[in-house]
Formats: C-alpha cells, structure tokens, sequence
C-alpha cells in the first residue's frame, strides 16, 4: 500500500502543473487581447524576428544536415534488404517534411529561443526593469511579450522549411555517394512522393509550435520569483515545459490529420 | 508629533492604505500627503512597507483598501491608458537604477519620450531632449554607453536623467543612496537638490539612511509596523525621547 505522503505528493503536483496550466491560459488570452490594441510595436517585432530567425539559422542547418545524413546512412541498409533502395527519397522526404524536420527544429528553438526569453524577461524582471518600463507608461507586456511570441509564431514555420530543405540536401549527398543518384532525379523523386496534404499540416503545426516556444518561454520569464537562482529556474523550466507542449501538441496534430485523412 | 503643513496644495494624498500578502500586514492604514514643491522622507526599517507603499503609489501594487490621489486622480479608478498618462507626471527612480541593459544610455532615454505622443507631440529628433537630461546629471559623455559599461553612481545618475526627460512633477526616490559609497551618495543626494530646484519638483523620498534624511528633508514620517507612527521636521524627530523614533537616529 502507498504511504499517505506519496499520495499528498502526487496530488501536490497535478494540483500544481494544473495550476500552471490555468495561468498559462490566462497568459495566453492576454495576449490575444494585447496584439489587436495600439501601439502595434513593430519595430521591436522585426528586431525579434531578425534575433530569433537569424541566429538560429546556423543552429538549424547544421542540426538538419546532420539528421538528413544520418536517417539516410541508417534506413540505407534495411530498404536495401528489401531491394527498395529507390523509394529512399520518397520516404526521406515524407518523414522530414511531415515530422522530423518540425519537431526536430522545434526542439532545438524551444533550446535555444524559448530558454533566451525565459532568461531574458527573467533577468529583466528580478532588475525590475519591467517594472521600470511599467512606470515610465508603456506595457511592457505589449512590448515584451506580444512582439516576442508572434516573432516565435512566425519565424519558426520559417526556420522549418529551411530546416527542411537542408536536411534533404544531406540525405542526397548521402544518396549521390553510396547510389550515384544525380541531384535531379533525387529531389525529382522527392517532389513527386510530397502532396499538399503533407505539406499544409506540417506547416500549420509549426506556427502553433512556434506560439508555444514564445508564450511559455514569455510566461515563465515574466512571471520569474526574485532572485538570480529564479532567472536560472525560469530558463529551465521553460526548456522542460515547452519540449513537453512540442509533443501534446504534435500528438494533437497528427490526430486531427489522420482524421482528415480518413474523410 | 505633527508637522507644519507647507502652505501649497497637496500633490500626493494616500488615506488608510492597507495591503496584506497572505497573513503579513504590511500596511495598517498608512496615511501621508505631498505638497506641491516638497521633499518628504519616509523612513522605516527594511519589511516595514516603504517600498509596497511606493509600489501602491504608482499603481505597480494594487492596495487591498484606502485611497491614493495623485494630483486630484483616484489611481484605483483610472483605466489603463490614464494611468499611463499620469505616469508621465510621476518620475521614479529605482533602487538598483533599472536601466534596460538591451539599450545603449540614448536609447535607454529615448525609451519612454517616443512612446507619450500625447505630451511631447511626434518627436523626429530627441537628441536636444537627451542631451538636455544627461546635462542636467553631468554625464552627457556617456550618451553611447551601455548600462554595464557604467559605475553604480553613473547608473543611478542616468536613471535620474531617464526620469526627468518626461518632466514629472514629481519624482519618486526608492532607497537613492543605497549601495553607493559614501562620495558618490554625497553627490547623488546634491543632485537630487539641484534637481528639485531647477524643475520645481516635489519629491517623496524613501530611504533608511539618516544622512539622506537630514540633507534633502523638508518633513518626515517614520513608517512603523505598516502605519506612520511619527511625522515632523528632520530636527524635531532626531530630538524626539519616544525610544521608537530615536531607535532610526542612533
């Protein structure tokens, strides 16, 4: 029999994570009414954009290189035993555009953008600068928080594709040297496997991805306890809880596809 | 212990304030007025309340009960963009100067001019602006700095000029001198002065140190256990026999 301290622990926790969940739904209806008031902050939405799309291209590539090499180096063998070596592509290019390549570029976003604004608001407001900006007039929800989760919403379907691209490239190097397939035949091959239906909710999943990086990462910062150790926890925590999100809203996704599907 | 009330109308008028976290009472009905080109201290020991009070006062705080008028406006009862208004009206300079560390001085100062069209009109050069608040805090060297390339004295310098770009009425002083040494404090404290004489400002200053007290007061009150337990001049409280009050002048 569990001892009644485990109980209240395990109760404690739901109790919690559903709390947090509740703020975060109120978060994230504030800032649905924050984006349509003025002033719009455009410029600092742009500034966003530039500082999460752009450094992170790097990150991307590289990480989407790597992935189209090593998914192609490891499936090689098994289609080989099978002697359907030539659907290689077609199945490359299905299982990045549909799902690896969004969840892949995702996660290294939720690492790397989502931890940056938890720090960031974070450090902001243990140095009580938000406040600073409150007093001098200005919303700095509005400023900080809108502007950072529609640059997320909008750059990560962005860094998606490009992602993308970039990992079919690796895949056909790999291609081109274990089966001498010429570029055009390769990427001929892809085209022909994708439909619209592979693309359109890949696409959509990733602009809710992109919102989920922006709003947790928003969330915890802004709502980040005093002190130094709070800023380090925040940055943390949105990593962990973002990852998670990633997953709960991919499974809703591939769901909500597969119905469409059978229609 | 009362004080003589300065004969101008009150800028700042806070009645029976009370704000509770949970079970800590911080204020038990603090009540306190600012008249139009004073300098009132509030002095009270760390956890007494001064900084929630201050906090109430800009609407960063929302009190559990009583009122705070700012120039004849309930901030409890004005929306949003009205309290963004007011907050124009209202300098406030932070312990820790909370400078955005993203934003060079210029930009730092800029920040809150671009965004009050209301009361600076559309600005398409600020640089007369600028460099008019970073004359009046002595560092107009430092207009392309970035807030960790300058000391704790020149942070606070600047987060004053910050403050006054939007020429408030009057200007709030959490805790001005604390964490500088003794020189640097000396020179915030003048400048604090000059300030207040040049643009007619009325200021409500909260600090423990004694020294800020007795060389920028007009009047004081001393924030005891959430209510202001004494209130008088500078000489009139350190005179005091009442063990409590001496307690902050010893």
């Amino acid at each position: 029999m569990m001892p009644m301290n485990a109980v209240f622990k395990i109760i404690g926790i739901i109790k919690s994570f559903l709390l947090e969940i509740g703020e975060l739904s109120f978060f994230a209806g504030r800032f649905f009414r924050e984006s349509f008031r003025r002033p719009m902050e455009f410029k600092e939405f742009l500034r966003q954009c530039y500082n999460m799309g752009n450094r992170s291209l790097l990150l991307v590539a590289v990480t989407g290189f790597i992935i189209g090499l090593v998914f192609t180096l490891q499936s090689r063998p098994t289609l080989q035993e099978f002697g359907a070596v030539s659907w290689m592509p077609s199945m490359v290019s299905i299982s990045i555009i549909r799902e690896i390549g969004p969840i892949i570029t995702a996660l290294i976003c939720a690492g790397r953008i989502g931890s940056g604004i938890g720090a960031e608001l974070g450090s902001m407001r243990v140095t009580e600068q938000i406040d600073a900006m409150e007093v001098s007039g200005t919303n700095p929800f509005k400023y900080l928080v809108v502007t950072r989760i529609m640059a997320t919403t909008f750059m990560l379907p962005i860094l998606v594709f490009f992602g993308d691209a970039i990992s079919l490239f690796g895949s056909y190097l790999v291609e081109n040297v274990k089966g001498h397939v010429s570029f055009l035949l390769y990427f001929n091959q892809v085209f022909n496997a994708l439909e619209f239906g592979d693309l359109i909710p890949a696409t959509i999943k990733t602009f809710f991805f992109g919102f989920a990086i922006g709003l947790v990462g928003c969330f915890k910062g802004y709502y980040c306890k005093k002190g130094t150790a709070g800023v380090g926890l925040a940055a943390n925590s949105a990593v962990v809880f973002t990852s998670m999100l990633l997953f709960i809203i991919d499974f809703i996704a591939v769901f909500v596809t597969d119905i469409f599907y059978d229609l | 212990m009362t004080a003589t009330v300065p004969n101008s109308k009150p800028i700042i008028e806070i009645k029976d304030l009370r704000k509770s976290y949970g079970d800590n009472h911080v204020l038990n009905g603090f009540n306190m007025v600012l008249y139009e080109g004073e300098n009132l201290v509030i002095m009270g020991k760390s956890g007494s309340g001064k900084s929630v009070m201050i906090k109430c006062l800009v609407g960063l705080e929302r009190p559990d009960s009583g009122s705070i008028m700012v120039m004849g406006k309930n901030i409890s009862e004005l929306n949003r963009s009205s309290l963004d208004e007011l907050r124009t009206e209202i300098g406030f300079l932070f312990q820790g100067s909370a400078l955005y560390d993203s934003m060079t001085v210029r930009e730092n100062l800029e920040f809150p001019l671009r965004r009050h069209t209301k009361k600076f009109g559309v600005l398409k050069d600020t640089t007369a602006l600028v460099m008019e608040a970073l004359e009046s805090v002595g560092l107009v060297h430092a207009i392309n700095l970035m807030p960790a390339e300058l000391s704790g004295g020149m942070k606070r310098r600047i987060a004053l000029a910050r403050t006054l770009i939007l020429q408030p009425k009057v200007i709030l002083y959490d805790e001005p001198t604390t964490g500088l040494d003794p020189i640097t404090a000396k020179e915030i404290l003048i400048l604090m002065k000059s300030i207040q004489q040049k643009y007619n400002t009325s200021s409500l200053i909260i600090t423990h140190d004694v020294d800020c007290a007795r060389v920028i007061s007009n009047r004081m009150i001393l924030l005891v256990d959430g209510i202001n337990y004494a209130e008088g001049t500078f000489a009139e409280l350190s005179t005091s026999t009442d063990p409590k009050v001496q307690a902050f002048f010893k």
